[in-house]
């Protein structure tokens, strides 16, 4: 191992620099969700109040099981098919088209959520569908497979061949092959997939404000409906809670990216 | 587990050819990759318990041809025949037939243990069978104790060995070996070799060896076949392709030689005079072939050119002793067992001469600018088609 060496004290002051610029806003606001005064910005004293009131709120917490039954359905749905996608094009034959079908499913990724949204939103409306939670699952489906099959897809890359030809070789059919070796051998990447999407669905406002329907609210709608009104403390007990969620769940994707680069050759970058 | 091939039987219940009864057949099978002819027009015929070598240059078609045994390619035409029975679009699974990959392929997720258990489970072998297998295939490798270290904990010798033990467990009816000795360094490659044709030996399997070394294939093989572009060039034993190569390619692939081109050739008795250019006249055996109109040239080993300061010590008694050319010692390169001194030959020519060093002291050395007397007999000369 080498030793990390030292840093200058330029570095340091612009490493905290960065950091602070990245983590004091929500710091902040984490150090006022505690805050006992009914005024969001004068501190009155530490109190889990605004978190008693969260509890208490009945729309907020329909919102927030809303969100949670959507990230977890979108993430599941998306890894799905981000998976399949990923191995299609990774192992595949050469087909005709692979790199326009390769570029178009990565498009999403820097697609203009506005334009994701609406797009989808009069695709419900053509289709006549009622929208709602399923509308807001399959949109968020769509925004997030494609980081899926990315995450997958690296994984899938940095993989020797010749481990699947010897599965073969050693007496597995081409699918058993792919699911007694490839598939234990990328199961990190698509926990960290799913991971990655589940977070990306919690997070998202817009495509879900466009997809969603009358009485099936996400959190982020909600959230962003009360702070409109003025923001009430309880919304930075909320906001502090989400950002632990998401805290744990990067955390665990990103141990699960490290254990998959850990078994392989090369690293799959999330 | 249902296969409908012969000898996919992994406890070895079938019927298997004896020993030296033809196991498998290549005919005319080739492969097309795009426009490239990897592989063109191979025939191959190889007997039950034989150790055979691919060898050729990277890119003359050994591994696809290894790869299309193993069910990995399909080849475009003609039929491989294991047993009598065509395999050619056979799916890998489905053959008796097992591969120890180049970089070994071990599964990273799996123990030593499971890796080696792998293919017996697939197999649908019994528990209790599977670990005395496993055991017995661990003791042969010589990897006891190692049993629940993952790849990543081994040593390069120890996954090759890990990686046979895989291929072995099956009990194939062929084993395929894809330049398994190429990763390791030289000293336990030497090891390999001999550990790897004792097995072979004692198990009584059939061994094809893909490598590019071709020590390594003189060394293991009981015969070889040297591929080029695609194609066999030439099929024989060591001793065949070495002492009788049949082209200027083959002779300059195999080991160095010494290579003169004819310019003019006489008939004396069963002897052939032949005019070079850069040797002058050299009498050579007539050789077994006729040699056409085409091209040729004269080839000797430099281990066959004896060197002395004033020709054959007794040259009354050597009437095979024909070829004496004259020149002086112009390189030296001293190798430990032996010394090779290049020649710069009187009529123009460089002759390379293999001197085995039998004794410690170098009473018998040359040193360099030295006259000396390069000699052989017409019977040391091959003549070679250009």
């Amino acid at each position: 191992m080498r030793k990390a060496s030292r840093l200058s004290r330029f570095n340091i002051a612009s490493l905290a620099l960065g950091l602070a610029f990245l983590y004091l806003p929500i710091l902040i606001l984490v150090i006022y969700s505690f805050n006992a005064s009914r005024l969001v910005t004068v501190w009155g004293g530490w109190s889990l109040r605004w978190y008693h009131e969260f509890f208490a709120d009945r729309a907020m917490i329909e919102a927030s099981w809303m969100s949670l039954r959507v990230a977890v359905a979108s993430a599941t749905i998306a890894t799905l098919i981000g998976t399949l996608a990923a191995v299609a094009l990774s192992r595949g034959e050469r087909f005709r088209g692979r790199t326009l079908f390769s570029g178009m499913l990565y498009a999403p990724l820097v697609m203009p959520e506005v334009i994701t949204g609406l797009s989808l939103l009069l695709l419900f409306v053509a289709l006549n569908a009622e929208r709602g939670f399923w509308t807001v699952t399959i949109a968020h489906t769509t925004l997030t497979m494609c980081f899926v099959a990315v995450v997958v897809q690296s994984r899938l890359g940095s993989l020797d061949r010749s481990l699947e030809e010897a599965a073969m070789d050693l007496g597995c059919a081409p699918v058993r092959a792919f699911l007694s070796v490839t598939l234990p051998l990328i199961a990190p990447a698509i926990v960290a997939g799913w991971m990655l999407a589940f977070t990306l669905s919690l997070d998202d406002l817009v495509i879900a404000s466009f997809t969603t329907g009358p009485g099936s609210a996400t959190l982020p709608i909600r959230i962003y409906s009360e702070v409109r009104l003025g923001v009430k403390p309880e919304i930075n007990a909320i906001c502090t809670l989400v950002i632990a969620l998401i805290a744990v769940v990067i955390v665990i994707a990103s141990l699960a990216s490290k254990l998959s680069s850990s078994q392989g050759e090369s690293a799959a970058p999330l | 587990m249902t296969d409908e091939l012969p000898g996919t039987d992994v406890a070895g219940r079938d019927a298997r050819p004896a020993a030296g009864e033809p196991l498998l057949r290549i005919e005319g099978v080739a492969k097309t990759f795009g426009t490239f002819r990897a592989v063109d027009g191979v025939s191959l015929e190889i007997k039950a318990g034989e150790f055979f070598a691919l060898l050729g240059p990277s890119g003359c078609g050994k591994t696809t041809l290894l790869r299309m045994l193993a069910g990995f390619e399909a080849p475009d035409e003609g039929r491989m025949l294991l047993g009598g029975k065509d395999i050619a679009q056979a799916l890998p699974h489905e053959r008796p037939i097992n591969m120890m990959f180049q970089n070994y392929a071990l599964f990273p997720h799996l123990s030593v243990r499971d890796n080696i258990a792998f293919g017996l489970k697939r197999a649908g072998m019994a528990r209790a069978d599977i670990a005395t297998r496993v055991a017995e295939m661990v003791a042969l490798v010589k990897l006891e104790g190692l049993e629940k270290r993952k790849p990543d904990q081994l040593s390069g010798g120890q996954r090759q060995r890990v990686a046979l033990a895989r291929a072995l467990a099956r009990r194939p009816q062929l084993l395929l070996l894809d330049e398994p000795l190429a990763a390791l360094d030289k000293k336990l490659r030497e090891n390999t070799q001999g550990e790897l044709m004792e097995l072979q030996r004692r198990l009584g399997m059939t061994f094809i060896i893909v490598t590019h070394d071709q020590e390594e294939a003189m060394t293991m093989a009981s015969r070889i076949g040297v591929m080029k572009s695609g194609k066999l060039a030439q099929v024989g034993t060591p001793r065949e392709l070495y002492e009788a190569p049949r082209s200027r390619w083959i002779a300059e692939f195999v080991g160095d030689i010494n290579l003169f081109d004819a310019e003019s050739k006489l008939r004396d008795g069963h002897r052939l005079v032949i005019g070079t250019r850069d040797a002058g006249a050299l009498v050579v055996a007539e050789p077994r072939e006729a040699v056409g109109e085409g091209k040729f040239s004269v080839a000797i080993r430099p281990e066959k050119v004896k060197l002395s300061r004033r020709g054959p010590v007794s040259a009354a008694g050597h009437e095979t002793a024909i070829n004496l050319l004259d020149g002086v010692i112009a390189d030296i390169c001293y190798l430990g067992g032996t010394t090779t001194y290049k020649v710069k030959l009187d009529t123009g020519g460089m002759l390379q001469a293999s001197v085995a060093n039998s004794a410690r002291l170098d009473v018998d050395a040359y040193s360099l600018n030295q006259h000396v007397v390069a000699w052989f007999t017409p019977d040391d000369c091959v003549v070679l088609p250009s």
